[in-house]
């Protein structure tokens, strides 16, 4: 904190050449940390296997890129919410809830005769409206009531999993249209490599087989474009719009944000059926990539998705963060486990890394603001 | 413009005044009073924290407001600007009577507070704090969508500083490494911007060095010699006399004492603050 005892006048802004060298590190380290992990995972998966097997390839890419699909979503939500000062454990189970609402609409619907299409349409929306219901209730309870978020949203989890548990009956729902796997499997471009059908095509299956299979890449498929989309209206809404500036300012100063007429309880209230909304996204995906919804779908992700948030750079004080951060820690944390996996490192590992990376990265946040703060109060 | 009669008044008020020095009541400037507090009763449980207080402001004075702690002089300022709820009493601003049930109502009124814990954030920089909660926007598609306008808020928060005569480093800095004089100078910028008719500063000089204080003080004048009338609640007294046209002295829950500055002293203030004495008319602590 800045020391109150100054000069009157403004001193002119003395950023030296170290302290904003550390500053350039702080903001990039993130990415420099990603690119590192990769170049590694390259060179020494490509070592252990003799070549064999190359962690940037094509295939593999998309794939790490799929997978993260759901701790992204439910992080970008959590974003919102962790900047604002809150903090939303209900996200896991919400995802289990949308994913099986989402898979029973879409084949009673397809059942009862309704083409692909709109039945997924449909779905999709029945699905996300589900889970919003839970963000409604968590928002209401905690900007009405003033039960702490904490307490809300970790009450909310059992009860959303006691109601997804309950509809499914703790069975998988199957019986999805053939649309359904379509959409959660098929992709935005195509390339096939080393046949006389090679080359890209977009949206468009080549209808290639046997070997030639083989040799058929789908790049960004449906769920990863829909999670991209989301991406870009996350960052807009926060970094453009009026309730992105009020949550930074909530998370900052309620108190000062309620004075200066910040509609502190609606705001919250979005924030947490924004969250529930992201993760019920990520739940319709769920059905749609295994063909089935799964009130388990969500619950191992939660804390991959905190701890996305956090690698991020989100403080857990509030105020603090930005969508492109937690973009980098969902990467990261899909990065290091398809690596250790490529690498034959017993998967339990993975937790343990993870874990120290989350901890890593507060450290390097609080090292940032010490540096900072005593760089600004000289 | 101004009349006759009234002049006179005035002058034979402050005469009266002069004569009978430190016991007759302040002169008052000419003109309709912006805000009049009449009668106002506020209670906490069996305590009478506002005991039957009236006073008025007029455009372009800096009004003192002092007493000990517990003299009621915040309670009584929050009974104006709409944190705390009256039991009983009147304020009329700018001539009509009003009835603010939250601090933002007053806002909008025009009567802007400036608290000694700074109600900013932190953790957004200078024009996101001016244009907290009032954000200019972009719209786009027919105004479906819309965008902070990020530019323009800079420019006219720019703008506000430079006519107050407040540096900031930068503007892109976050509030939290700014200075505090310069935190508080962003405060009153951000009450002038939108068009504040009155401000009441509760202790705006605690917790600054002695050269912001002093910078939080030449504020006081600039709105003073832009019409703006403040009311000053402080501890210390050398700012109060600095500052004040008039001191407004409280002592347990009663206004004991209203004086001009320029015709009294630390002294006769201490005495009033202790309840050693109060003036005639006004009534005194009751035990």
């Amino acid at each position: 904190m800045a020391s109150n005892v100054g000069a009157a006048a403004p001193p002119e802004p003395r950023v030296n050449q170290r302290t904003q060298l550390i500053l350039t590190i702080s903001r990039v380290w993130a990415w420099v940390f990603l690119a590192g992990l990769i170049v590694f995972f390259w060179i020494s998966v490509s070592y252990t296997t003799d070549g064999e097997v190359n962690f940037l390839s094509l295939r593999n890419t998309m794939n790490v890129l799929v997978a993260i699909t759901p701790v992204l979503l439910m992080g970008l939500g959590q974003t919102f919410v962790i900047i604002s000062g809150g903090i939303d454990l209900s996200v896991g189970w919400v995802m289990g809830l949308a994913s099986v609402v989402s898979a029973y609409v879409a084949r009673d619907l397809s059942a009862g005769g309704l083409g692909d299409a709109p039945a997924i349409a449909i779905a999709f929306v029945v699905g996300v409206l589900a889970a919003m219901v839970v963000g409604l209730i968590n928002g209401v309870v905690i900007a009405k009531l003033k039960v702490p978020a904490f307490i809300v949203t970790l009450g909310m989890s059992f009860v959303a999993r006691g109601v997804a548990l309950l509809i499914s009956g703790g069975n998988v729902v199957g019986g999805q249209p053939g649309g359904m796997r379509t959409f959660g499997n098929e992709s935005l471009l195509y390339y096939v490599s080393g046949h006389e059908q090679g080359g890209l095509y977009f949206l468009n299956k080549p209808d290639v087989a046997g070997e030639a299979l083989r040799g058929l890449d789908r790049i960004f498929s449906w769920p990863v474009v829909v999670t991209a989309i989301v991406v870009l209206i996350a960052i807009f809404i926060l970094h453009r719009t009026q309730p992105g500036r009020h949550t930074y300012a909530v998370g900052g100063n309620k108190e000062a944000s309620l004075r200066a007429g910040v509609p502190v309880d609606k705001l919250t209230i979005m924030i947490f059926m924004g969250s529930a909304m992201t993760a019920g996204i990520a739940g319709v995906l769920h059905t749609a990539r295994f063909s089935g919804g799964s009130s388990i779908a969500g619950e191992p992700l939660l804390l991959s998705s905190i701890a996305a948030v956090i690698i991020g750079g989100v403080s857990m004080f509030g105020g603090r963060g930005n969508i492109m951060g937690t973009v980098i820690g969902a990467l990261l944390i899909a990065v290091l486990i398809t690596g250790l996996v490529m690498l034959n490192v017993e998967p339990f590992w993975q937790f343990i890394v993870i874990g120290v990376v989350v901890i890593l990265a507060v450290l390097i946040d609080q090292a940032r603001d010490l540096v900072v703060g005593r760089a600004e109060s000289q | 413009m101004t009349q006759q009669p009234f002049e006179q008044s005035a002058m034979e008020q402050s005469m009266q005044s002069a004569m009978t020095i430190g016991s007759g009541p302040a002169p008052v400037p000419d003109g309709d009073p912006i805000l009049s507090v009449r009668n106002m009763v506020k209670r906490f449980g069996g305590l009478t924290a506002v005991d039957d207080v009236s006073l008025d402001i007029y455009p372009g004075e800096v009004v003192g407001l002092v007493g000990d702690n517990g003299a009621g002089k915040s309670t009584l300022v929050k009974c104006v600007s709409g944190v705390y709820h009256p039991d009983a009493g009147r304020v009329i601003f700018e001539g009509k009577q009003v009835r603010f049930s939250r601090p933002i109502e007053a806002r909008r009124a025009g009567i802007e507070t400036i608290y000694q814990d700074l109600a900013l954030a932190g953790n957004l920089d200078v024009a996101a704090n001016i244009f907290l909660g009032r954000e200019l926007k972009n719209r786009y598609l027919f105004g479906v969508v819309k965008s902070l306008d990020n530019k323009k808020m800079r420019a006219e928060s720019t703008e506000v500083l430079d006519s107050l005569d407040i540096k900031i480093p930068r503007m892109q800095l976050e509030i939290e490494k700014l200075s505090g004089g310069q935190r508080q100078a962003v405060a009153i910028a951000r009450a002038v911007y939108w068009n504040a008719q009155m401000m009441i500063m509760d202790e705006p000089t605690n917790n600054l060095g002695v050269p912001e204080q002093r910078k939080v003080m030449q504020l006081i004048g600039t709105l003073k010699s832009q019409g703006v009338p403040v009311v000053f609640i402080s501890h210390t007294l050398p700012d109060v006399f600095a500052a004040t046209d008039r001191i407004i002295v409280m002592h347990r829950g009663r206004k004991v004492a209203e004086v001009a500055t320029s015709e009294t002293n630390t002294t006769e203030i201490v005495e009033y603050m202790v309840g050693a004495r109060h003036q005639p008319g006004l009534d005194g602590p009751t035990d």
